[in-house]
């Protein structure tokens, strides 16, 4: 048996070795791990309009999705006035260059709605059909989630989406972003009513009731899914000053 | 006293790789194998397994902390103060598994995500946990290091085995080459071939059930072609 002592020490000096290696390595491999992350979420921006990209798009290497960005998208920065904000300004924010895809959506969501700044992904196809990719972000059962929705150029249809989450449960909430079917539901649906009434989207427990304002549900993730329905009805609402100007 | 007594013992007894080590490393291969005898690890196995990618990386990383946890307690294993030794295990295995976390997001991104959770929840997995208690916290750390990589080897073999069955039935593809399905892609399209125009990949193979029935037959067939382990309750 060892004294009481002996165990105190014993872990201060194990968590202080261990915290040390970690840190360390945390730090270490911060910039490959942001980098790759970037790219990750270059792709997943694209995987909404991955339908009118040409080839397959799975195999898109990095250099390739990064031409796609610089060549086939327009970046743009907007506020929940739908104004456009200029690059410098976005830059003095803290995100780097000022482009969209730099935005830190996690910081954006806990400003108030009228200091939110929010990305524009403009996606112009190689048959010069142009797609509105924007963003949003909400919360799960266990942490945050995000979608990037595509729009056709009526800024009404629904094009593709994406959806992505930090821990929901492989199999239920992990859904969202795993089972491609189920997103591929969101395609031709519509946000807008006839009458020009802002709709969004609904996750219906239990299966869709309406052919264009719903998605079936997702078994055994209700929570999830009701935080897609929360997420895209908030998320889409701060783009409709945006919206609106674009169709004049 | 009693340390330096263990420590002379210990370089009395050389490294060496003879019957009783072998049989440290073949053993949990077959007739102590951690999933299909002592049925452990079971959660990652089924979620692990619907591509042999996935399968392989998981393998990797549960050898690379079988063996270093292994490692670690047995050389530390006259150190810890036996009261708080089960912690101490799990900070081991926790460290370890945060390195495997670190440094699959900073190789490998996409297996990273495509494995969520499962890299960390290494930390649960009963195998690891019940190496320490049961082999390293009582042998030198040779012994340990083989007992750690046959056990993770051991692991490791079954998740691809399942993992096989699951991607080719499921999927048609194996390590994501295509192999069997109904377009151009695949290597038998099924849709011109003659033979196999009756064929279709089975959606079912993968979803989590079928890593049940999967393992379920492994487990069978083991037992069919190594009678020894039938009745073993």
């Amino acid at each position: 048996m060892h004294s009481t002592r002996s165990v105190i020490i014993f872990g201060i000096v194990m968590c202080a070795i261990v915290a040390f290696i970690l840190a360390g390595m945390y730090n270490f491999l911060k910039p490959i791990h942001d980098s790759n992350e970037a790219a990750y979420n270059k792709k997943a921006i694209l995987s909404a309009v991955a339908d009118h990209i040409d080839g397959d798009f799975k195999a898109l290497t990095e250099p390739q999705i990064q031409d796609i960005f610089t060549n086939q998208i327009k970046q743009v920065v907007i506020d929940t006035d739908g104004e456009e904000y200029d690059v410098a300004a976005v830059e003095s924010m803290g995100y780097v260059g000022g482009m969209a895809e730099n935005v830190d959506m996690a910081k954006e969501a806990k400003k108030d709605e009228e200091d939110k700044v929010l990305p524009v992904f403009i996606f112009t196809k190689a048959d010069g059909k142009k797609y509105y990719i924007l963003h949003t972000r909400g919360k799960g059962l266990w942490d945050a989630i995000w979608g990037n929705i595509a729009f056709e150029e009526d800024l009404n249809t629904i094009a593709g989406v994406s959806f992505d989450h930090i821990t929901e449960t492989p199999g239920l909430g992990a859904e969202i972003k795993d089972n491609v079917a189920w997103a591929r539901q969101f395609i031709g649906k519509k946000i807008y009513d006839e009458d020009g009434q802002f709709k969004s989207v609904y996750v219906r427990k239990g299966g869709a009731k309406n052919d264009v304002y719903e998605v079936d549900g997702i078994s055994g993730a209700t929570i999830t899914a009701d935080g897609v329905t929360e997420m895209l009805k908030r998320g889409l609402r701060y783009y409709e000053p945006f919206i609106k100007s674009v169709k004049g | 006293m009693a340390e330096t007594a263990v420590v002379v013992k210990e370089k009395a007894a050389p490294i060496k790789f003879g019957k009783k080590e072998k049989k440290l490393l073949t053993d949990p291969l077959n007739d102590n194998n951690p999933i299909t005898v002592q049925v452990l690890g079971i959660c990652s196995a089924l979620a692990v397994t619907t591509g042999m990618k996935n399968a392989f990386v998981m393998a990797i990383a549960v050898i690379f902390v079988c063996i270093g946890s292994n490692v670690i307690t047995s050389m530390l294993r006259n150190v810890i103060p036996s009261q708080v030794r089960m912690i101490v295990q799990l900070v081991i295995i926790a460290t370890l598994v945060t390195v495997v976390e670190l440094t699959l997001k900073a190789v490998s991104f996409e297996s990273y995500k495509a494995l969520s959770v499962f890299i960390g929840l290494i930390i649960t997995n009963c195998i690891i946990m019940g190496r320490l208690e049961a082999f390293a916290s009582a042998n030198r750390p040779w012994e340990s290091f083989l007992d750690g990589l046959g056990n993770g080897v051991g692991y490791g073999l079954i998740l691809l085995i399942v993992a096989f069955f699951r991607e080719l039935l499921g999927s048609g593809s194996l390590f994501g080459f295509k192999i069997i399905g109904a377009t151009s892609e695949y290597l038998i399209n099924t849709q011109e071939s003659w033979l196999f125009g009756w064929y279709a990949n089975n959606n079912l193979m993968v979803l989590f059930p079928s890593a049940m029935f999967v393992i379920g037959i492994v487990i069978w067939v083991h037992r069919a072609w190594n009678p020894s382990l039938v009745d073993v309750s």
